[in-house]
């Protein structure tokens, strides 16, 4: 929903840093004077306005940033203070973050007493569900739309998504409400009050059709264009078994199995996105399989090839795989929707109840005999008792799903698979609580950094037990005549779970990231942003970790690695060379970079609406991002509007009776002066 | 918001200066050249301190405050030293000048008297000092906060407006004072006239307790002020003298 005014999250950490300075030294250098007023903090996530075709949504301040005093509301009886009672307004409201719902927000949205809010978001605390998206997901992006499938359209079957809807820096927010604006008594609090100063100004207006005219018209009439808003956009990975020529196309009767997740994720605020169970658990899961299916030796030999494929901007009406769609039908993709045999979608699966794993697919393609032999194989590939594969209601409809966009382009035989039958079990969808503890990641305590690292916990071996159904399942659609089972390895899934949610910049992702990335460790966050050229950085972090467990190292130089071209059997159209940082050394000082040869690829995932031009499309994701100049937040106290005036009165008073002295004093300067050497002196004649 | 606090302030540290500038200064083109080029010679003399204090505080042990708050002190009195010495440069610059002028003229005599020079040189010394301590606490006296949040007083931008106008008075009278003595040959008063500075500058040291800096620094402007009036030649058979003629 469309809210106008600033909102933020106040998180932990850094700002004890500028606390120090200013308690330790007694005098700091450079503008002490603005560290004497102002707290800046630093760790606090904003909201920033997304458009669509059609509206907007997020957050705004006015150009010169929101002031207000600081009011913090932990429960419902706080709130007639803000919106009634209190003195002074405007207020900041400090919210809990289990009052951030939507009846909290509309009561507050009329409210011209409310200057903005900012949401404390504590780790010990969280509610027992929050999910700021609606209740049906990129609904009129996907498969049913009113042509096709109209029963289906707007969740009005199932509605997937039923609850739509250190703390170091808050404590320093909170210690100085404590110290000056709590209410003694009932009565009002003493001046100077803690007031908070929210600073996020959003240039772009209305919908994406507005800002995109606006950004056009800049673009051809000014000589120094400044665009108000940007696409989503970021980079689809993907990567096959058997390496797929880039620049060429496939031959129209090779067949493909295409297994597809998803790697972004959103919530409220900006970049905020842990998508543990919502997206990483699916993502995990692929990757572990790809790794399986590599290790195997006559994976080369297989008689289909398995194409796995990670989809940018999903949250967002589908933008990565619309945009792959797209692209296949351009022709201007290796591979053509005619080849696709098979399509498996991994959605959420780390919630799994009583072992099930659940088979979504869409009953009006149903009917496909390729569909049941899919889920035949699937069904028989599980051999041990923890994943037991289940079909749901065959007239339930597709859940929200990336295989939606393919088969609205054509039937093509798929499964989506999840850990929900009917609604999502997923009590934290696209919310910034959708973190590793909802997966159940639970360390035991006092482990090193290595062995955190190494530790496999429940929900590790839960996800490998997927990935090795799935790997098995995939041999065998593949045509693999060995009848074993595979086994995806428990201990990679728990150290890709620990990279993604817990920690990147920890020992493994720090030996496998590509070296001219390696500044992301610890940076990256599940958020799509604006477009840029470069990739998100957990598409970077994706690129590394899928490059390690499918690609072999290769003896090439640095100079080799990262300019294949000069190297005879380089295989340039079949691979990409990652020239990685390697391991530590024995000393633990220096790294062995090595280069790792790998058929992944990345490729631009923008939503075709913008290559057409169709800004109000309703075909394809519009999604744009506003642009900001800054954003910033600070606390700071602010006098009464009495010791002001005093100030001023004081200011006049002063200049008014030296202007009268001065004149007086100048007038009788000649008398008053006249005791020295004769005739004039100081304060002129 | 901010505005009234930002207006007021820059009324009580300018206002007494603004009203000199207007009603004594701005109107004779030979005192506005000697009050621009006496600013330049306050900032050459401070741009020389700050030089010493930043090399001094390079070449010392940074991470040891003790030590970092002595070289603040012993900057703050290098700068004091240094604003005296280009006081005397420039009475010796203006004595040039004033020799030239004479010259010039067509009755034979300068058109400025030494006491004029001195009063608006002095003027000129306390009017960019003034500007120079108290401008970015202005700038941030716009913003909407005050100071308090790390329990600093809140009356910190209404003091330090009050201690600059007492800067800019101080100067005045150290530049009347100052010059006076150069022309007498009285060692004693300029030497006066240092330490007057020099305790005026280790007063505000004493901040943030500013009942402790600012009742002294006013007392001495007091003394300053008299000793100034002195120096240019009243006395107090002329505010007698003054006081019949207002009637």
């Amino acid at each position: 929903f469309a809210v106008s005014r600033s909102f933020f999250t106040a998180g932990f950490e850094t700002l004890i840093t500028t606390w120090h300075c200013v308690f330790a030294t007694g005098f700091c250098h450079g503008n002490s004077v603005e560290r004497k007023i102002y707290i800046r903090l630093n760790s606090t996530t904003p909201c920033v306005r997304l458009l669509n075709a059609t509206h907007q949504i997020g957050c705004q301040s006015s150009r010169s940033g929101d002031t207000g005093v600081i009011h913090v509301v932990e429960k419902d009886d706080d709130l007639p203070w803000v919106l009634e009672t209190g003195p002074s307004p405007p207020y900041m409201i400090l919210l809990e973050a289990d009052l951030f719902t939507r009846e909290t927000m509309f009561k507050l949205k009329g409210s011209s007493r409310v200057s903005g809010i900012a949401v404390v978001f504590s780790k010990s605390s969280r509610p027992s569900s929050f999910s700021p998206d609606t209740t049906c997901p990129n609904d009129g992006y996907g498969l049913y739309t009113d042509d096709n499938g109209s029963q289906y359209t707007h969740c009005n079957k199932t509605t997937w998504n039923p609850l739509g809807n250190d703390e170091n820096e808050t404590e320093v927010i909170k210690q100085c409400y404590r110290d000056h604006n709590v209410p003694q008594n009932g009565s009002a609090p003493q001046y100077p009050l803690c007031a908070m100063q929210l600073f996020s100004h959003m240039h772009a207006v209305t919908s994406t059709v507005t800002c995109m005219r606006r950004n056009s018209i800049q673009t051809s009439f000014s000589i120094n264009p400044e665009a108000v808003c940007d696409s989503l956009a970021g980079h689809n990975v993907w990567s096959a078994v058997k390496p797929i020529n880039n620049s060429g196309s496939l031959d129209p009767e090779d067949s493909v199995i295409m297994v597809a997740s998803r790697m972004d994720s959103r919530s409220f605020f900006w970049n905020l996105a842990p998508g543990a169970e919502s997206t990483v658990s699916g993502m995990v899961t692929a990757l572990a399989a790809a790794e399986a299916l590599h290790k195997l030796p006559d994976a080369q030999e297989l008689p289909t090839n398995i194409i796995f494929a990670f989809f940018e901007g999903e949250v967002f009406d589908y933008i990565g795989s619309s945009r792959m769609v797209y692209d296949m039908e351009k022709g201007r993709f290796p591979i053509n929707l005619t080849n696709i045999k098979a399509f498996i979608e991994l959605n959420q699966v780390a919630l799994r109840n009583d072992s099930l794993l659940w088979l979504h697919t869409d009953p009006v393609s149903r009917t496909n005999e390729t569909v049941q032999n899919l889920i035949e194989h699937l069904r028989n590939a599980s051999t041990s008792p923890n994943v037991t594969v289940q079909e749901v209601n065959q007239s339930q409809p597709l859940p929200p799903a990336s295989f939606q966009r393919f088969l609205r382009a054509r039937n093509i035989p798929g499964v989506v698979l999840t850990d929900h039958s009917g609604s999502y079990s997923n009590k934290y969808f696209h919310s910034m609580y959708d973190t590793a503890d909802s997966i159940h990641m639970d360390y035991p305590e006092g482990l090193s950094d290595d062995q955190v690292l190494e530790y496999v916990t429940e929900a590790a071996k839960s996800l490998a037990d997927v990935a090795s159904v799935l790997a098995t399942a995939l041999y065998r659609l593949a045509g693999g005549e060995n009848t074993t089972a595979i086994t995806a390895d428990p201990k990679t899934v728990s150290k890709m779970l620990y990279g993604f949610l817990v920690k990147s910049n920890n020992s493994w992702f720090q030996s496998i990231i590509r070296s001219d990335w390696s500044k992301i460790l610890g940076k990256d966050r599940r958020g799509i942003k604006a477009s840029t050229k470069t990739a998100n950085n957990h598409t970077l972090l994706l690129l590394s970790v899928l490059a390690n467990l499918t690609g072999t190292m290769v003896n090439f130089t640095k100079e080799e690695c990262q300019d294949p071209s000069k190297v005879t059997d380089a295989k340039k159209e079949l691979y990409d060379y990652y020239w990685v940082q390697g391991p530590l050394n024995d000393n633990l000082t220096e790294r062995t970079p090595q280069c790792v040869r790998t058929a992944t690829r990345s490729r631009l995932a923008e939503s075709p609406a913008f290559e057409l031009g169709e800004w109000g499309s309703t075909e394809y994701s519009t999604w744009t991002e506003s642009r900001w100049k800054e954003i910033r937040a600070r606390i700071f106290l602010v006098p009464s509007h009495k010791l002001e005036m005093i100030t001023l009165f004081v200011g006049i008073v002063v200049f008014v009776s030296s202007i009268v002295s001065t004149y007086f004093i100048n007038a009788k300067a000649h008398i008053l002066f006249s005791g020295a050497q004769g005739g004039d002196a100081d304060v002129a004649y | 918001m901010g505005a009234a606090v930002f207006f007021g302030c820059t009324f009580v540290a300018f206002g007494p200066a603004l009203s000199l500038f207007i009603l004594t200064i701005a109107g004779d083109p030979l005192r506005v050249i000697i009050l621009v080029a006496g600013s330049f010679f306050w900032l050459v003399s401070v741009l020389l301190s700050s030089l010493i204090w930043f090399i001094s505080v390079q070449v010392s042990n940074k991470s040891d405050p003790r030590l970092q708050y002595g070289l603040l002190i012993f900057g703050a009195a290098i700068s004091v030293l240094l604003q005296e010495t280009f006081r005397y440069a420039y009475y010796r610059l203006l004595k040039k000048a004033d020799e030239g002028l004479a010259t010039i003229s067509e009755d034979g005599r300068s058109p400025i008297s030494i006491q004029q020079m001195a009063y608006v040189s002095g003027f000129s010394f306390g009017i960019i000092s003034g500007v120079f301590s108290v401008i970015n606490i202005l700038a941030d006296a716009v913003g909407p906060g005050i100071v308090g949040v790390h329990g600093d007083s809140q009356y910190y931008f209404l003091t330090s407006a009050f201690l600059t106008m007492a800067i800019v008075f101080l100067h005045t009278f150290w530049g009347i004072v100052f010059f006076a003595a150069c022309e007498k040959k009285q060692l004693v008063h300029i030497v006066g006239v240092v330490i007057c500075h020099l305790v005026t500058s280790g007063l505000t040291f004493l901040n943030p307790r500013y009942e402790a800096s600012l009742i002294p620094i006013y007392l001495l402007t007091l003394l300053m002020g008299v000793w100034a009036f002195v120096a240019a030649g009243g006395n107090y058979r002329n505010i007698r003298k003054c006081l019949v003629s207002a009637q």
